[in-house]
């Protein structure tokens, strides 16, 4: 396939002016690196944030999967009944499994776990009632499917109260919701910052470009020609900061996965670490080139107008 | 090639630079500006290159009327332009091949069309052999050579020059001279702004020359 000749040229001329100011870069590492750092920073820490409240999120779901419903019956229902409710109960599709705590059972643990022991031998009788625990099968563990299912087995007449634990995993989500929400308000100051950093990067360096900048407007230098070597600059400096980002979160959670493994293992969980996926690393190479960009032409129109020569 | 009519310049602040300056230089002929410095010799040429606009009259470069040039238009009328200067304006971090090459670069011009035009104007001005070198290393003859062959590159159909030989010992200005005279006699319209009267009256051209912002005399040739 042969390219047009004047696409050809034009591809060209980008490559070279885009190496150009790569170079130029290159040839003051230190400063670079410098710039670059500090766009990086102002990138992880939101990224990291992200990260982070995605993983929690995750983490809430995985609990939805562990949904149980308690059923506490009525004092006035026999064993007999509690026993044939159980057995009904079984044959539901919805219902994954259940356990019956008799009201002696439930008394014996609570006499073991809670330290009122003595209290309770001053009671006459149990006032304790059994308690059928259910877990939902697969499908009716998410919390709409599972507030439906408790709603049928509250009107069972057997039925006294029907409890979802699951309000306090419902309430974690809300809160990891807002502080998902305030994140980009967090994120859209600091990419104003990175902004300010590149723009004002390339402000140095325009002013410091200033003989050529004129020299070339002498020969016939469109604005169009001594924009371009700028506006790469800005878009190394934000992807430079990009990458140096994604480094600096990786290496953070880096540091994060063993403890949490360790943590999920004492839990008998599976859950691991999210870090930074394909898509994630591609949209803060987005982010980053973007922001370098626009940096970079808020400084070139603002600056290069200015100089005109003489 | 150069036209101007009734052109009055006046800066900022009241001073009159040119007063009812009209001229024409015609295509293909070779003129000097004279005068004390002060004389509105710079104005003169600045107007031409469009870095300052005329505040009355009016001037036409190949025809085209330059005081109703649009500001996108103004690189592509500089680019019909080879401009040279008194302190040769060099871009001192690139190779004397890079700086030539500049006025290619900036109009598109091919790679491989780029290489050979630029050794074509370094051959010209006789520096073909320091194509690598960095003009910092150059004297200042050599510079303002680089400099020349930077102004012809892309073959301007006119050649402005602000005190080529400004900084510059007689006989070094003589041959930069004689290449000007040289890219005339290809077809090259030429107009020089000097004060070295003694050069310029041994060279037969036409000359304009300025007094506090008015044209006082121009002699024989081109001008009229």
């Amino acid at each position: 396939m042969k390219l047009p000749r004047f696409l050809h040229n034009w591809i060209t001329r980008h490559a070279q002016v885009a190496l150009n100011s790569l170079g130029r870069l290159y040839r003051t590492p230190s400063s670079s690196l410098m710039t670059a750092a500090v766009i990086a920073i102002a990138l992880a820490l939101p990224s990291s944030l992200y990260l982070l409240t995605g993983n929690l999120q995750r983490l809430s779901t995985q609990w939805d999967g562990n949904t149980n419903l308690s059923l506490f019956l009525h004092r006035s229902v026999s064993p007999q009944q509690a026993d044939a409710l159980q057995k009904k109960l079984a044959q539901m599709p919805e219902i994954d499994s259940l356990q019956l705590i008799t009201p002696e059972q439930a008394l014996a643990e609570f006499r073991a776990l809670s330290g009122f022991g003595e209290a309770l031998d001053v009671l006459d009788e149990n006032p304790l009632p059994a308690v059928i625990a259910v877990k939902p099968d697969k499908n009716h563990s998410g919390a709409d499917a599972a507030a439906a299912l408790l709603d049928k087995l509250r009107s069972l007449p057997e039925v006294d109260l029907a409890q979802l634990d699951l309000q306090w995993v419902r309430r974690f989500s809300a809160i990891v919701d807002i502080v998902r929400r305030s994140i980009w308000v967090m994120a859209a100051l600091l990419g104003l910052a990175v902004l300010l950093i590149i723009g004002n990067t390339i402000r140095l360096e325009i002013q410091s470009r200033r003989e050529e900048i004129e020299i070339t407007k002498l020969i016939g230098a469109t604005n169009g020609f001594i924009r371009r070597p700028f506006l790469y600059s800005g878009l190394w400096y934000g992807l430079a900061g990009a990458v140096l980002a994604g480094v600096l979160v990786e290496i953070a959670f880096l540091q994060l996965y063993a403890p949490v493994s360790r943590l999920a293992g004492l839990y008998q969980s599976s859950f691991g670490l999210h870090t930074l996926s394909f898509t994630d690393s591609l949209g803060l190479l987005a982010t980053g080139a973007v922001l370098g960009l626009l940096g970079a032409w808020l400084a070139v129109g603002r600056h290069l107008a200015a100089i005109e020569p003489t | 090639m150069i036209r101007f009519d009734n052109v009055c310049k006046r800066y900022p602040g009241g001073h009159d630079a040119l007063q009812g300056v009209s001229f024409h230089l015609h295509t293909g002929a070779m003129a000097f500006l004279t005068g004390h410095s002060g004389a509105g010799k710079s104005t003169l040429l600045k107007l031409i290159a469009l870095l300052e606009h005329p505040t009355r009259g009016q001037l036409f470069l190949d025809g085209e009327n330059l005081s109703r040039t649009p500001k996108r238009r103004i690189p592509y009328v500089r680019r019909k332009i080879g401009m040279i200067f008194q302190n040769y304006r060099l871009l001192f971090d690139r190779t004397v091949f890079d700086n030539v090459a500049l006025p290619l670069v900036i109009a598109g011009y091919r790679h491989q069309d780029v290489g050979r035009r630029v050794r074509a104007a370094l051959d010209k001005v006789g520096l073909l052999d320091k194509e690598r070198a960095l003009p910092i290393t150059l004297s200042g003859g050599e510079q303002q050579r680089v400099g020349i062959a930077r102004a012809v590159v892309n073959k301007p159909p006119l050649l402005l020059a602000d005190e080529p030989t400004g900084n510059l010992d007689p006989e070094l200005s003589r041959d930069i001279m004689h290449l000007f005279e040289q890219f005339n006699q290809v077809g090259v319209s030429v107009l020089i702004a000097s004060h070295d009267l003694d050069l310029i009256s041994q060279l037969p051209y036409a000359q304009l020359r300025l007094h506090q912002g008015r044209l006082v005399k121009s002699v024989a040739g081109a001008a009229t």
